[in-house]
């Protein structure tokens, strides 16, 4: 590394003050979030399309543009998951030209989260921290719990009482301090910050917030080199807090910023449950102000933030991008997990389905063009949410260990695969 | 008078307490008892419009005050307010 720090600083995104590199969040003055600045041009002299081209595969390989100062501690391995082109699906929604990036297939916990992680708890470690902790809806756990077993660091994760079971077994494994908060994911952050406040952790959502947030964007710049150094025309992205999808925004921006690609015009578009909608309410409105929903009621447990603390800055960012925001019903969500299942082979979880919801929805009525490219991000594995589709996607038919039992069960669908088949599985 | 939780950021200006009191019959007149008592908590709150800032939840007793009256909602002495800044998610 040169002289000249990549990182430079802390900054409100609201009235633009500087604040040193620490473990803080929002600005004094007017509580604005804090996001981490660099210096662009120092950056531009380091990296190249082939320097990040040598590089092992994963998130790290863009480490100028993530917020550490030295090399990473923790989740070394995580990201560059595969970008798959989806022709099967493309052709059910209509489409030319589609791609799903993967992050069921993250490492190590299989969600997206794990590149926030590894950002914020590598950074822990610079600062110093020996306990960790996080509030979550259930994926940000398992991988601060994963994660923090992997680095011997002490973790607490505090979660609603009511997440899947998996979620939560997946949590406690890691040998992890897990604590079930009985109300709603609102009021679960709203304890971890005065917590935050008490104890000397570092809270990877609340006090290293800034350093989190920023490990979203490196499945942005995947998705632009996986595409040979293109970003796609259209993104859609799900949203809780709103987060993910800013940074995948400025994952975009920052890669023309400092001379990876030419500045390409590109929307990004978020999906929400309509039982937890505030952003794309909002945006559907036209409006700026999210309205909190106090009583969540959705199966995507993992969205299902009331008060999400980025809905502004993701509306300003679909409005800047021309994109669009839209929810979908519980039943679509299953639907979508079944339609991606069915059509690429990934099993996602409720948030992948959302997310191919509201894509066809957004396609449907052209708000998405049908000859323009097109990236889902599908960030979550579907074991971790069975609940939502147990009993959605039929049983076993079982028999005796008997030839003859079955031949006889699948005579007839023997003999409809015989009559030579147009193309209805494809189309 | 009802007690007020007092964030992180915030307690340089109430010289590093976490928890002070407050007299009013709404959060409105809270939020100026707290402003004469700790000159300078108010504009940290409140926008120059006289709003709550955009990155600011005022909790009373665990609800909200966007989902009560906002800054109309009514106070009692037994009450307990937090500030709260918004975070993000996981
Ligand atoms: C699987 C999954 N996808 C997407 C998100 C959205 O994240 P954000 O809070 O950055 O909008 C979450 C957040 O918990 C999640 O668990
Ligand atoms: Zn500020």
């Amino acid at each position: 590394m040169s002289d000249r720090p990549f990182f430079s600083n802390l900054k409100c995104r609201e009235c633009g003050r500087l604040y040193p590199k620490e473990a803080i969040h929002i600005c004094e003055f007017d509580f604005g979030p804090l996001e981490a600045a660099y210096d662009y041009d120092a950056i531009k002299g380091s990296i190249s399309r082939e320097a990040i081209a040598s590089r092992p595969q994963s998130m790290w390989r863009y480490r100028e543009l993530l917020p550490i100062d030295g090399a990473p501690t923790v989740g070394v391995q995580v990201g560059f998951t595969p970008l798959v082109k989806a022709d099967r699906l493309a052709k059910r929604l209509g489409v030319k030209e589609l791609y799903v990036k993967n992050d069921t297939v993250n490492y190590p916990t299989l969600s997206f989260k794990d590149r926030v992680v590894s950002v914020a708890l590598s950074r822990a470690r610079e600062l110093g921290f020996k306990v960790v902790a996080c509030a979550s809806t259930g994926n940000l756990a398992n991988s601060v719990a994963a994660n923090a077993a992997s680095a011997g660091l002490t973790s607490y994760v505090l979660i609603p009482s009511d997440l899947e079971r998996s979620k939560v077994v997946n949590s406690l494994v890691y040998g992890t301090n897990v604590v079930g908060i009985e109300g709603p994911y609102d009021q679960v952050n709203r304890l971890c910050s005065e917590i935050a406040g008490k104890y000397g952790w570092g809270f990877v959502n609340v006090n290293l917030r800034p350093y989190y947030a920023e490990g979203s964007k490196s499945m942005g710049f995947e998705i632009v080199e996986q595409l040979g150094w293109k970003v796609p025309r259209h993104t859609v992205i799900p949203m809780a807090s709103g987060s993910l999808l800013t940074k995948i925004y400025k994952a975009y921006t920052e890669f023309a910023k400092v001379g990876i690609i030419d500045e390409q015009p590109f929307s990004v578009h978020g999906a929400q449950a309509t039982g937890c909608s505030p952003i794309s309410t909002a945006m559907k409105k036209g409006i700026e102000v999210v309205k909190p929903v106090p009583k969540p009621e959705t199966i995507v447990k993992s969205l299902a933030i009331g008060t999400p603390a980025d809905g502004y800055y993701a509306i300003r960012t679909m409005k800047d991008t021309h994109g669009s925001a839209e929810d979908c019903t519980d039943e679509e969500v299953v639907e979508g997990i079944k339609l991606l299942a069915e059509t690429e082979g990934i099993f996602a979880e409720t948030a992948g389905g959302t997310t191919v919801a509201c894509a066809k929805k957004l396609i449907e009525s052209g708000r998405i063009p049908a000859d323009e490219s097109i990236v889902l991000c599908i960030t979550g594995h579907g074991l971790k949410t069975q609940e939502a589709i147990h009993e959605k996607c039929g049983a076993p038919r079982v028999i005796k260990p008997s030839l003859r039992e079955f031949e006889a069960l699948v005579a007839d669908e023997l003999a409809a695969l015989e009559t030579p088949q147009p193309s209805t599985l494809n189309s | 008078m009802s007690t007020v939780r007092i964030p992180t950021p915030l307690r340089k200006l109430t010289g590093d307490q976490e928890v002070v009191t407050a007299q009013g019959s709404t959060i409105a007149e809270i939020l100026t008892d707290l402003d004469q008592k700790f000159p300078g908590l108010g504009e940290r709150i409140c926008d120059e419009e006289g709003n709550v800032r955009r990155f600011v939840n005022i909790f009373i007793n665990d609800e909200d005050i966007r989902f009560l009256e906002e800054k109309a909602t009514p106070v009692k002495d037994t009450d307990e307010i937090s500030i709260v800044p918004a975070i993000a998610g996981g």
